[in-house]
């Protein structure tokens, strides 16, 4: 069997940065995903926030990651083609019992390298935004924060790595790594053994049981459950920046933001569980988040809720990353106990981690490495006459799939066919939004499996909404299936 | 015996007692003829209308609706439903075809509810 | 830009009455435009029977119902465009499309008929919490994927809602030979026909629970199971009332909401009641020449009013058309429809007591199940007339009608109510 240079385990948004970035030298690299598809894990439910980067504190991973990530998301959005906002941040402050943490978080933004960070009073913060409540008396404005579409950020990453050989292989689990006597590693999975002499954990919630397996000094990741409620698009204006709340005797707070596709976001809570899969959501997260929204927005037309999800965060025991080699094990390498801001650090983890594994080894960098990718195509948002054109050329593309998006046939067919594709529903959903509208896929679902189904090869029974087990059919009317 | 049923005869909803004795039949707490008539009915010989799929093969749909031309007793619309189900026909189909004559021994065709053209 | 007399958006039910109406009524310059492979809109996956007792006095199945549409269409000759979605309607009435072998294409209408329909509250609008697994449907999207494409969404099904189209699905998946094992109603009341809850769920012995909800959903990758609680009067779970039913699939029948993005978009009032535009007496939205009618306007019980609904769309279009601005500048001064104590809403919301037709069909519903009570209509605060009522539920659309003579001068509003 051959032996790749990295495994990198996880294909979560981390996961697919250290992928993407190792593949900017000449190196072999395979991702391994216990899932069928790239963020399918914590990477899938959260803010989509870039941070600005105040509230890390000072000289800690967290701080220099996600300073650095902030500005790579950025760049990264044009040459990677997706979709990101800046829209900047704002941290409310309700009360002058509040104005010292306010000011705390000024100057940790400061020593953290934040540009252009300024606190406004409350006149200031609702001429900006003017929906944000009349108790606030004063914010934290951070013009760098922005929001980004974490699905369209991972696939872009991954699909860029694919295209300078990575491979990816999906619904394959690791299940232990052992040394392999020549300084590298074996790796088992349900499937089968891969070697590598060099190994990445990134495996979110899951990255604990590989640390444990390689270091001596054991950690324990907790999964932080955060739960949130999606507003449709006719609320997305509500607010242009991301509102947080100033912790406090209140708690964390939660945020209002605009998401990137224009929806309006509320949440998270955060609740440590037992389970590493458990995204359900009750009745009293969900009322909690929207109580407490409501004091920063007090016009929040929760009636236009489209839905409602839970997402984890990976938590470690201690406040920050751990990222690096492992002194004990040399050649295994870590991207663990990435909570937030994780995803605003992921390309800055990735370039990093990629670092420390080219230049241990050596490895040269690629002379023909390709540097840009084509995002999705979104024909709602092409010209009426490069529409016409592309619809011309390509029909499926004038077949509209998903109404309330306005998805078409020939956007799905994309999300399938590129590298690495949707293999599920949830796969073109993530890529393509087909289903993520105001409807949730009720309209759109048939349509949406027969395409799958007939790109695919496989019968109709056999799509799934993500995992295997995830069926949506029981046979046809027949009973037999 | 007596047998409480709602009428549906009208959107009131009427709640009817329907008592058999022997040849005779008699229904109370309908407020109009038409109760009268769909309790004693739907006590002593009850009937519906039974509605399904059958497969099309060379369709451009691969099922066509149907329904049964006259209504079934109740206690046989389960072997109508195995009657349909087993039932396959060719396209093309046209609105009103017979695709099966006297299902399950009820005495009701089968038809076609809608036409299937045949694959292009 | 390619110019067109009357512009249908929507091919089913009310789109296809409203088109014939139309054309029966002079406009020889229609075009039906439908976002499905063939007409007949959400008629062709109602394949169960009850539709057409009205308009046919006969009791047709739905795609029976709808094939007698299409068949007048083609022998008219209307023309339609299937597999095109209208992406905009501007209040100039200027309508755009795209479909694959034209790609966007722009025409401008004499007059518009907004005839999309309406769509399925979904889950996120509902807030049932607990896990996302597979197995989760609305109503109709089961009864697409079994009516049209025959395939099997579930084995053990719990419906929430007991809405017209949850009730079919009960009876049609039991056919199929699925176990339905309850339906949960969140109201005190059914959103159903009686005729449904009859035949659909007591001739299989299905449980309806009223005053009944989902409050988790339990699964991680399919459906397993629902637990199902009691709610109170304010429609909150009751603590220690919770079942837990083992299930894989969950249908959901809530509610359906008139679809109306393109009238949004356009800068058309909407009614948030009904969730449809506001119109006049001719169903005239308000942008000039903008009709609504069938369930983007409101949604109806049987489709029957749905067509009849249409031919005055249809018919109103066309005297638009053919009068083009005078039909406007005729305008009298409004009189303001007004739903009273009782009703939610009425269709239209305005009368031009001048002129409109001799008589005006008001379609409404009413707020709560009400028995032995009387609809009231006031004219300008006095009372004209008074109906007695057996029984109303808003789950059935009520009408009245109302006599142009009837009406005094110098009124400036028409109330409906309920009273004991």
């Amino acid at each position: 069997m051959d032996k790749y240079d990295v495994a990198v385990i996880g294909a979560g948004v981390t996961g697919c940065a250290v992928a993407m970035y190792l593949c900017r030298s000449e190196v072999s690299v395979i991702v391994l995903e216990k899932e069928e598809d790239v963020c399918s894990g914590t990477s899938k439910a959260n803010s989509g926030i870039v941070h600005a980067g105040y509230d890390a504190r000072p000289g800690t991973l967290k701080a220099r990651m996600n300073v650095r990530g902030s500005k790579l998301i950025e760049e990264l959005s044009e040459t990677l083609d997706f979709p990101y906002r800046n829209n900047g941040s704002l941290v409310l402050c309700f009360d002058e019992a509040g104005m010292p943490r306010l000011k705390e978080l000024y100057d940790r933004g400061i020593k953290n390298g934040v540009d252009g960070i300024e606190i406004l009073t409350g006149e200031q913060v609702r001429q900006k935004e003017s929906a944000v409540s009349d108790e606030v008396i004063a914010a934290l404005w951070a013009p760098t924060a922005g929001i980004v579409c974490p699905f369209g950020m991972t696939a872009a990453f991954a699909e860029n790595a694919a295209a300078n050989g990575a491979q990816f292989r999906f619904l394959e689990e690791v299940t232990g790594i052992v040394r392999d006597g020549e300084g590298g590693f074996v790796i088992r999975t349900d499937r089968g053994e891969f070697f590598a002499r060099n190994v990445v954990n990134a495996a979110g919630v899951y990255a604990d049981r590989f640390h444990n397996m390689m270091r001596s000094q054991k950690i324990s990741i907790t999964p932080r459950r955060g739960e949130y409620v999606l507003l449709d698009k006719q609320a997305g204006d509500l607010v242009s920046s991301t509102v947080f709340q100033l912790p406090g005797p209140y708690g964390k707070g939660v945020l209002v933001t605009p998401t990137v596709h224009g929806n309006l976001l509320v949440g998270p809570n955060a609740e440590d569980i037992e389970d590493k899969e458990d995204t359900t959501t009750t009745s009293e997260g969900m009322e909690d988040i929207k109580t407490k929204a409501l004091r920063s927005v007090p016009g929040i037309p929760y009636n236009l809720t489209i839905t409602s999800f839970a997402g984890l965060r990976a938590h470690g025991q201690d406040y920050d990353f751990i990222l690096g080699e492992a002194e004990e094990n040399p050649g295994f390498f870590e991207a663990a106990a990435i909570s937030s801001p994780g995803l605003s650090s992921a390309p800055a983890i990735g370039e990093y981690i990629a670092g420390l594994v080219v230049s241990r080894n050596g490895y040269k960098p690629k002379t023909d490495y390709i540097g840009t990718r084509k995002g999705f195509t979104d024909v709602s948002r092409l010209s009426a006459e490069e529409r016409s054109r592309l619809i011309r050329e390509h029909p499926e593309y004038g077949r509209i799939v998903c109404r309330c998006e306005n998805v078409t046939e020939g956007q799905i067919l994309e999300a399938i066919r590129r590298t690495p594709g949707a293999r599920s529903l949830d796969g073109i959903k993530r890529r393509v939004r087909q289903g993520m509208g105001r409807c949730q896929s009720g309209f759109c679902t048939p349509a949406a499996m027969k395409i799958l189904s007939d790109e695919l090869g496989i019968p109709m029974e056999k799509i799934t909404k993500n995992r295997p087990g995830s069926e949506l059919l029981r046979g046809d009317t027949d009973g037999v299936s | 015996m007596t047998t409480e049923l709602t009428c549906i005869r009208c959107p009131l909803g009427c709640a009817l007692k329907v008592e058999v004795n022997g040849g005779s039949v008699s229904v109370t707490g309908n407020s109009c003829p038409r109760g009268a008539e769909y309790g004693a009915k739907e006590v002593t010989a009850p009937v519906r209308v039974v509605t399904g799929s059958v497969r099309v093969d060379g369709g451009d749909m691969p099922l066509v609706s149907v329904k049964t031309l006259s209504d079934v007793p109740k206690d046989m619309t389960g072997q109508v439903i195995e009657a349909i189900k087993r039932c396959r026909v060719m396209a093309p189909v046209s609105t009103g075809d017979v695709l099966i004559v006297d299902a399950a021994g009820t005495g009701a065709d089968i038809v076609a509810t809608r036409d299937v053209k045949s694959r292009s | 830009m390619e110019y067109r007399d009357v512009v249908i958006i929507g091919g089913g039910p009310a789109g296809l009455a409203a088109a014939l109406s139309a054309r029966r009524n002079g406009v020889e310059d229609i075009l039906i435009i439908e976002r499905d492979e063939r007409l007949g809109g959400i008629l062709n996956q109602c394949i169960h029977n009850g539709f057409g007792l009205h308009t046919f006095k006969e009791e047709l199945t739905g795609p029976e119902y709808a094939g007698r549409y299409i068949n007048m269409a083609e022998a008219e000759g209307i023309p339609y465009k299937l597999n095109t979605m209208v992406t905009s309607v501007t209040p100039g009435r200027e309508v755009t499309y795209i479909n694959p072998s034209e790609g966007e294409v722009t025409v401008k209408a004499g007059a518009v008929i907004l005839a999309m329909g309406c769509r399925e509250r979904p889950r996120g609008a509902l807030n049932v919490p607990g896990s996302r697994p597979a197995g989760i449907y609305t109503a109709g999207t089961a009864q697409r994927l079994i009516n049209i494409e025959g395939l099997s969404v579930g084995r053990k099904v719990v419906i929430l809602g007991s809405g017209d189209i949850g009730l079919i699905m009960a009876r049609r998946l039991t056919w199929e030979g699925a176990e339905v094992k309850v339906v949960a109603e969140l109201m005190p009341y059914s959103g159903g026909l009686k005729r449904n809850i009859v035949q659909c769920l007591d001739d299989f012995g299905i449980p309806l629970k009223l005053s009944h909800t989902v409050v988790r959903i339990h699964g991680k990758e399919r459906v397993t199971g629902v637990t199902i609680a009691q709610v109170d009067a304010g429609r909150k779970p009751v603590p220690g009332t919770e079942e837990y039913y083992e299930c894989d699939t969950l249908l959901l029948s809530c509610g359906l909401l008139p679809e109306n993005e393109l009238t949004s978009s356009a800068g058309i009032g909407i009614n948030r009641v009904t969730g449809g535009a506001f119109v006049n007496d001719r169903l005239e939205t308000s942008a000039e020449g903008i009709f609504a009618c069938g369930n983007v306007l409101h949604v109806h019980d049987l489709v029957d009013y749905v067509s009849e609904e249409a031919e005055l769309a249809g018919l109103s279009a066309a005297e638009f058309v053919k009068r083009g601005k005078e039909a406007c500048a005729e305008h009298g001064e409004a009189l303001c429809l007004k739903a009273g104590e009782g009703i939610r809403y009425t269709i239209p919301n305005t009368v031009d007591p001048v002129n409109m037709a001799d008589k005006v069909t008001v379609r409404f519903r009413v707020s709560d199940v009400y028995r032995d009570k009387q609809l009231v209509i006031l004219y300008g605060g006095k009372e004209h007339r008074r109906i007695k009522k057996r029984i109303m539920s808003p789950g059935e659309m009520e009408q009245v009608t109302i006599g142009k003579d009837t009406i005094p001068e110098g009124i400036s509003d028409i109330t409906i109510r309920v009273e004991d």
